[in-house]
C-alpha cells in the first residue's frame, strides 16, 4: 500500500522536527472556529497555517482552536500568543495573510500591523 | 456555508465545546438512493430533553459572547432545502448524535467540499480528541481512525505538522478514489 510507505517517510521527516525543537514554551495561535469563523474561512486559515508550519518545519508552535470571542464581523480571527509579549489579535485573516504572519511574525518576530485588531486586551 | 464539510467541521466543534474525547464523522454517498449523509457522533455531556428541543431555534445558545445559535438551525436549513432533514439525538452524559441528508443530486445542494482540512482540524486537537472519519460512496468505503494512525506512527504525535499536512492530502486522495461525485 503506497500510504503505509508515504506514512513511513512522514515519521521519519516529523521525527527530525521534533529533534531539533527547543522545548522553552514556544508561541501559541489560536484560531477561532466558532461558527462565524467556520463560515468565514477559518478552516482554510488554518490549513494554510499548518501547511506554513509544516513546510518550515516549525515545530515549536502549539496551534489550537477557539470557539466564538464575539467578534464575529472581524472573523477569521486569529491570535498570537507569544510568551513574555503582549498576545497580538489579528482580524479578517485570509490564507495569504496567514502565511506572513509565519514568516513575518513566528519567524522574524515582526508583526503585520496592517491586520492587527488587538494587542493585550486591548482593542484597536 | 459555502461547503457540506464546514457544516460537518461546525457540528464537530460542537461535540468539542461540548467535552467530547470521541468523535465520529460519517459521510455516505448513495447513487442509488441519490442521497448524501453526514452523521457526527460524540460522546461529550450531552443534552436534556428541553436543550434538545430548542438546539436548532437560531436565537437560543448555551453560549455567552453571543445571543444567536447559528449552526445546527444552518445545516438543518440546508438539508430541508435540499429535500433532506435533519435529526439530533442526544442524553445527558450520554453523548450526542446529529444526521443530516440531503438529495445529492438537488442543484441547491452545496459541494461537500474539502474534507481533508476537516479531518486535518479535528486532528489538530489530539489527545484530548479522537476522531474517527469514515466516508462511504456506494459500497466502497474509506476509514481514517487517528486512535490507529497514532499507534502506527509510534512516538511521532498524530498533531505534528508534517503528519497533519499528510492527513489533509491523504483523505482528499482517498475520497477521490473512492469515486465521490458530492
Amino acid at each position: 500500500m503506497k500510504s503505509r510507505e508515504e506514512l513511513r517517510a512522514i515519521r521519519e521527516r516529523a521525527k527530525a522536527t521534533l529533534a531539533v525543537r527547543d522545548n522553552q514554551g514556544g508561541p501559541r495561535v489560536v484560531i477561532a472556529m466558532g461558527t462565524c469563523g467556520i463560515a468565514a474561512g477559518a478552516r482554510d486559515v488554518m490549513s494554510a497555517l499548518l501547511e506554513e508550519m509544516a513546510q518550515r518545519g516549525i515545530s515549536d508552535v502549539t496551534v489550537s482552536q477557539t470557539g466564538c470571542k464575539g467578534l464575529c464581523d472581524r472573523e477569521p480571527v486569529v491570535e498570537v500568543i507569544t510568551p513574555g509579549a503582549p498576545s497580538v489579535t489579528y482580524g479578517r485573516v485570509t490564507p495569504a495573510v496567514m502565511r506572513r504572519i509565519v514568516a513575518e511574525q513566528l519567524v522574524n518576530g515582526q508583526i503585520v500591523s496592517e491586520y492587527v485588531i488587538a494587542t493585550g486586551s486591548e482593542m484597536r | 456555508m459555502r461547503e457540506v464539510s464546514l457544516h460537518v467541521l461546525d457540528l464537530a466543534r460542537n461535540s468539542i465545546e461540548a467535552g467530547a474525547s470521541n468523535v465520529r464523522v460519517t459521510v455516505e454517498e448513495s447513487g442509488p438512493e441519490d442521497r448524501l449523509m453526514v452523521r457526527v457522533e460524540d460522546d461529550g455531556r450531552g443534552m436534556d430533553a428541553g436543550t434538545l428541543e430548542r438546539a436548532s431555534d437560531p436565537f437560543f445558545t448555551t453560549r455567552t459572547t453571543r445571543r444567536q445559535g447559528m449552526g445546527l438551525s444552518l445545516f438543518r436549513s440546508v438539508c430541508e432545502r435540499c429535500e433532506g432533514g435533519m435529526t439530533l439525538t442526544s442524553e445527558p452524559g450520554g453523548g450526542t448524535s446529529v444526521s443530516g441528508w440531503m438529495r445529492l443530486s438537488h442543484l441547491d445542494r452545496p459541494p461537500l467540499g474539502d474534507v481533508g482540512a476537516v479531518v486535518q482540524a479535528l486532528a489538530c486537537e489530539w489527545p484530548m480528541v479522537r476522531a474517527r472519519y469514515e466516508h462511504r460512496v456506494d459500497d466502497r468505503r474509506f476509514v481514517l481512525d487517528l486512535g490507529e494512525l497514532q499507534a502506527e506512527l509510534g512516538d511521532v504525535p498524530v498533531s505534528s505538522p508534517v503528519v497533519l499536512s499528510w492527513i489533509a492530502e491523504h483523505v482528499r486522495e482517498q475520497v477521490a478514489c473512492l469515486g465521490s461525485t458530492a
